[in-house]
């Protein structure tokens, strides 16, 4: 028979309709308005789970996020996710789900046998056991996580789509419980724009698993019209299914909004919207959660928190079993006994560690005739695969000990209350300190430190009462101090006061006999129990971090979310202090657990960061090129022709450069516009050469340290008038020159009279390069190319295949080279152009890699490559370059002592003995080769390339002392064995400069 | 994520920001002039403040304007932000 603990009536359920859906592949029926754990609980399944280290049969034990236990594995493929907790997926027609954490199933775990272990898998287990040998950790780590391994990751990419949304808002308010819906009310009547968030499909929060009374009618039917209310008003944003899940600085909130809930479906576009909300006031109205007691085998399957059996009766009309017993330490669990009872569940006993309750519910139970078992305890919970018994004894008059008789009561469900812990994590991460209430034994929260306040449950005014007049009270306020202080003559929603009496802190029951026996557990989603603690502070560890971190306390998925206070009050017991003395570890984001898909929103694959390309990047593509990422730019890396491989398209293309012609597409180079009267002086000082007497219509080559004297950024810059600079930066580095610039122009030189502005992407760059490239150029232009008329390093405008272009004869590879910069939108005419009209002379496109090889051969040094942050001028025999006499940025730091020891590391060339080994670049560099490591590391290889115009492999490196040990024979001990070369000069082709200048 | 405001553009999310260190760090005129200890403590040597710091931010993907903020580097409070080569408003702290 199908959900056999189905009430007849009551619940916010659709009785009209019936969904099926499956868990561990078994059919079961359920209704809308259930969630996955009320439908399972109507159906009798009491087994949902397996626990993480002992594999012990887990029920469900909570209504709420706080659930440890019943953690499941929602849908298959693409869109399965793990580790959600039951209580929390709304129940949809065909929605499949599995336990996590069984294998192979939850009936016959495996894993199991690791209980009859568990005297010898005490707290720290792994830090104790498997610290050594070191070696073996790898194999260990296998081991552990597939024992230990929650739910999967799906395997295949995510198929929905999930959105940011960025807002600001006068009040948000956080909770949608009666001091929620109090607060958003007095705050929106005030005028204020408003934001009301709340995690459950509908609003109400705890009332929604209450009987109460609000304005004399049900309290839901306020409910209903205070949401009617709030939507009436045009400020007001009402989010439901959405959880705050940070608090940051500045009342900066962090949002998860679920739109998408039963069957996967894209008709509300994104699955996810992650909410980024600035708000000039936050009410926070987050409600509290129940925490238990703790007895010998409280995981029994069975044993629940007395607020959430309320809840699946009220809300969802089903009884987590046919025979409840009640163990509590405060008023509250009695509106359980006394719902349960009105609903027809058979009450076996309440048991209350008090010895003379005298509120006003448990009067009313004594006065039905329910048993209630004073000053009592259970000390135990009884069954086989489920709770049968609750074993109970009387309490000493200290509660220290257990006395008399065991009292052994039949129970299918025991309801547990150690009272209620206000939510105060996001208090605490909006750096607020947390207070100890000693009456209630709670942490509430202290002194704002952001612009925020409590109301509520969360603040620890659980009675109804105080909750609506907090909330009205705390709305209010919000709004005036966000500078809305309109009245409001509406009628203020209001309860009755039911006289509780107070609850007696109670934390452990203590064990029969003195002598613990079965597990006392704390935190049951991740198996931490009594005895775990206890060790944890007989070894020392007397901070709640370290003991956290120790035992693992707290850190499973649900974050201890109902038992962590449990073990700050044995550590407190054991030390000697009370409970404020030890301390709460740390609330930190998020909340509730956040899908990764909502962090990365649209920001994936192509959308993840730009992608830049040159005016002529559709040439390349329908060449063929094969493409580099150089920062954000696709560059065309090489061009390789039907057949080729890497290396001979890369040789091809540097003999074709040697020997004819090649031209590059080098529009990414950044480029810098400087103007005014101060810019030869904003060069002089970025720069580490001279600049003032640099005539109109030259090029020179310069280099820019950063002030600790290390090589930054290197480049031509091109005097273009008097007071007017061109200045190219390395592609990668192109922004970042601009703001170094910018820094030192406004903070430290603010009456130098200059602008800089970037113009690397109004030009599109065509070099040409080759013994043929001022043949080519003569063909497309008018103006005198004769070496005199236009000599290397200098600058000229002209028209190019009739287009108004600059003209930089300047050369990365050593041959004479034009660098052809037309207006952005020319650069695929001109490339065009030149391609047709190279051909008769064999014009050849080349990639980066051939570039690469060519200033290689060269001795030229591309920054980041040869440099990495540690490598000056000096370092790289730039000395050439480098002012002995004016100031510059990061000159002093060239003469600190370490700046000139004689064994820094300096660039030098390298040939191996075997001309056709290439060196990996990375490379460590030995002077003494040993059998095995350690051998002392001289240096690395930066760059290393096969050199087809020279027929043998080429390769620069930093060694220590590098220029005085030119001859000397090193060695480069690899995986395959070790390779052998000569350091010499770093130039290897073309020493004089005849052809560039030629 | 800290609200900013940039004496410019008004207050903005950090997310348009960049961070600059340390402010009111002059650098010196003659640095030849200064021994290796000095030029070191120019070059490396900051406060590591514990409540009001005084720092450098640059608002990179806004104005672009370089200006200075008092923080408490516990809280995060944001005392004020004023101009390059204004004087600090608020006293104290380092």
């Amino acid at each position: 028979m199908s959900q056999i603990y189905r009430l007849a009536e009551g619940g916010r359920i659709d009785r009209s309709r019936t969904l099926t859906f499956s868990f561990n592949k078994r059919k079961y029926q359920g209704h809308p308005g259930d969630t996955l754990a009320s439908a399972l609980l109507a159906n009798g399944v009491s087994v949902v789970g397996r626990s993480f280290k002992y594999h012990r049969p887990r029920g469900i034990v909570a209504a709420g996020v706080e659930e440890p236990n019943a953690l499941v594995q929602l849908g298959t493929g693409a869109r399965t996710q793990p580790n959600l907790p039951a209580t929390m997926i709304e129940l949809f027609d065909g929605l499949s789900a599995e336990s996590v954490n069984c294998w192979p199933n939850v009936d016959y775990d495996v894993g199991s046998i690791t209980q009859w272990f568990s005297p010898i898998m005490p707290a720290g287990f792994y830090y104790k056991t498997f610290m050594w040998p070191a070696r073996y950790w790898m194999a260990y780590e296998r081991v552990i996580r597939r024992a230990a391994g929650l739910g999967k990751a799906p395997t295949q990419p995510d198929p929905d789509i999930y959105d940011k949304m960025h807002t600001h808002c006068d009040v948000l308010v956080v909770g949608g419980g009666p001091a929620g819906l109090a607060a958003a009310l007095a705050a929106g009547r005030a005028g204020a724009r408003v934001i009301l968030v709340d995690q459950q499909p509908e609003l109400g929060g705890q009332l929604l698993a209450e009987r109460a009374v609000v304005n004399d009618e049900p309290a839901l039917d306020w409910t209903n019209s205070a949401a009617r209310e709030l939507a009436g008003m045009d400020d007001v944003r009402m989010l439901s299914r959405t959880t705050a899940f940070g608090y940051y600085e500045h009342n900066y909130v962090a949002l998860l909004e679920r739109r998408q809930t039963g069957p996967s479906n894209t008709a509300n576009g994104s699955r996810e919207r992650l909410w980024k909300v600035r708000a000039k006031q936050v009410v926070l109205a987050t409600g509290a959660i129940e925490r238990p007691l703790v007895f010998a085998d409280n995981d029994r399957p069975g044993v629940m928190l007395a607020g959430a059996v309320r809840q699946y009766v009220n809300r969802y009309g089903v009884t987590p079993g046919p025979r409840i017993a009640v163990f509590t330490n405060n008023d509250d669990a009695y509106r359980t006994v006394l719902d349960l009872a009105d609903s027809g569940v058979r009450i076996a006993a309440v048991v209350d560690v008090r010895t003379d309750p005298v509120g006003e519910l448990p009067e009313k139970t004594i006065a039905r005739g329910i048993e209630v078992i004073k000053g009592s305890a259970v000390v135990r919970a009884k069954g086989g695969w489920r709770l049968d018994t609750a074993e109970v004894m009387a309490l000493d008059g200290s509660a220290e000990t257990v006395t008399g008789s065991v009292r052994r009561i039949p129970c299918d469900v025991l309801a547990v209350s150690g009272g209620w812990n206000p939510a105060i994590h996001l208090f605490s991460q909006s750096g607020g300190k947390a207070r100890f209430l000693d009456d209630t034994a709670c942490f509430v929260p202290g002194a704002s430190v952001q612009a925020e306040r409590s109301a509520g449950a969360c603040n620890g005014a659980f009675a109804l009462a105080d909750c609506l007049a907090e909330g009205l009270a705390a709305g209010a306020s919000a709004a005036s101090a966000a500078g809305f202080t309109r009245k409001s003559r509406r009628k203020k929603p209001a309860a009755d006061t039911v006289g509780e009496a107070a609850l007696r802190p109670f934390w452990v029951v203590p064990a029969v006999g003195g002598k613990r026996r079965g597990k006392h557990f704390l935190d049951p989603h991740n198996d931490v129990s009594v005895a775990d603690v206890e060790l944890a502070q007989r070894e020392g560890y007397e901070s709640s971090e370290l003991t956290k971190r120790y035992t693992t306390l707290g850190m499973g998925t649900d974050q201890g979310k109902t038992g962590n206070i449990h073990g700050l009050a044995i550590m407190a017991g054991m030390r000697g202090v009370d409970i404020p003395t030890v301390g709460t570890t740390t609330f930190r984001p998020p909340y509730t657990p956040v899908t990764f898909g909502a962090f990365a929103g649209r920001d994936i694959g192509g959308l993840y960061d730009p992608v830049r390309v040159t005016p002529m990047h559709r040439w390349h593509v329908n060449a063929g090129a094969k493409f580099e990422d150089v920062g954000q730019w696709k560059r065309p890396w090489y061009f390789p022709q039907e057949g080729e491989t890497m290396r001979e398209a890369v040789d091809r293309e540097c003999l074709a450069t040697r020997n004819a012609i090649g031209i590059l597409d080098a529009s990414t180079l950044g480029k810098i516009d400087i103007q005014g009267p101060d810019a030869s002086e904003l060069l002089n000082r970025v720069y580490t050469n001279a600049w003032k007497q640099l005539a109109v219509g030259r090029c020179r080559y310069g280099l820019m340290c950063t002030e600790d004297g290390m090589l930054f950024d290197d480049g031509v810059t091109t005097r273009l008038g008097e007071n007017h600079y061109m200045m190219s930066t390395t592609s990668g580095n192109a922004a970042r020159v601009l703001a170094w610039i910018e820094e030192w122009l406004q903070t430290e030189w603010p009456e130098l009279k200059v602008y800089a502005n970037s113009v690397t992407e109004s030009w599109a760059t065509a070099a040409i390069s080759g013994p043929l490239a001022r043949t080519l150029l003569g063909e497309l232009t008018d103006i005198d190319l004769a070496n005199d008329a236009f000599p290397h390093m200098s600058f000229q405008e002209a028209h190019v295949a009739g287009f108004p272009a600059r003209i930089f004869r300047v050369s990365f590879t050593g041959e004479t080279s034009f660098e052809i910069n037309v207006p952005a939108s020319h650069g695929l005419a001109l490339w065009t152009a030149l391609m047709d009209a190279g051909e008769p002379y064999g014009i050849t496109p080349f990639g980066t890699e051939t570039m690469h090889v060519l200033r290689a051969e060269k001795g030229f040094i591309i920054a980041g490559q040869e440099t990495d942050g540690t490598v000056t001028p000096i370092d790289l025999g730039m000395d050439w370059a480098v002012s002995k006499k004016k100031d510059f940025i990061g000159k002093r730091s060239l003469n600190r002592a370490d700046c000139v020891r004689a064994d820094r590391k300096q660039l030098v060339g390298l040939l191996t003995e075997n001309p056709k080994d290439v060196l990996p670049e990375g490379a460590q560099i030995v002077s003494e080769l040993k059998d095995r490591p350690p051998m002392e590391m001289i240096g690395h290889v930066t760059s290393s390339y096969h050199s087809a115009n020279l027929g043998h492999s080429i390769a620069l490196a930093l060694i220590k002392g590098g220029r005085e040990r030119t001859g000397e024979t090193v060695h480069v001990p690899l995986v395959g064995g070790t390779l052998t070369a000569t350091i010499t000069d770093p130039v290897f082709f073309d020493p004089e400069g005849a052809r560039l200048r030629g | 994520m800290l609200l900013i405001h940039c004496p410019w553009c008004g207050p903005r999310d950090e997310i348009e920001f960049k961070y600059g260190g340390e402010a009111h760090i002059t650098r010196p005129t003659e640095p030849d002039a200064l021994s290796d200890t000095e030029w070191a403590d120019y070059l490396f040597m900051r406060t590591n403040a514990k409540g009001l710091h005084r720092e450098r931010w640059v608002h990179s993907a806004g104005c672009r304007r370089w200006f200075n903020v008092a923080r408490d580097t516990v809280t995060n409070e944001i005392f004020a932000s004023y101009k390059m080569g204004e004087k600090p408003p608020v006293e104290g702290g380092s």
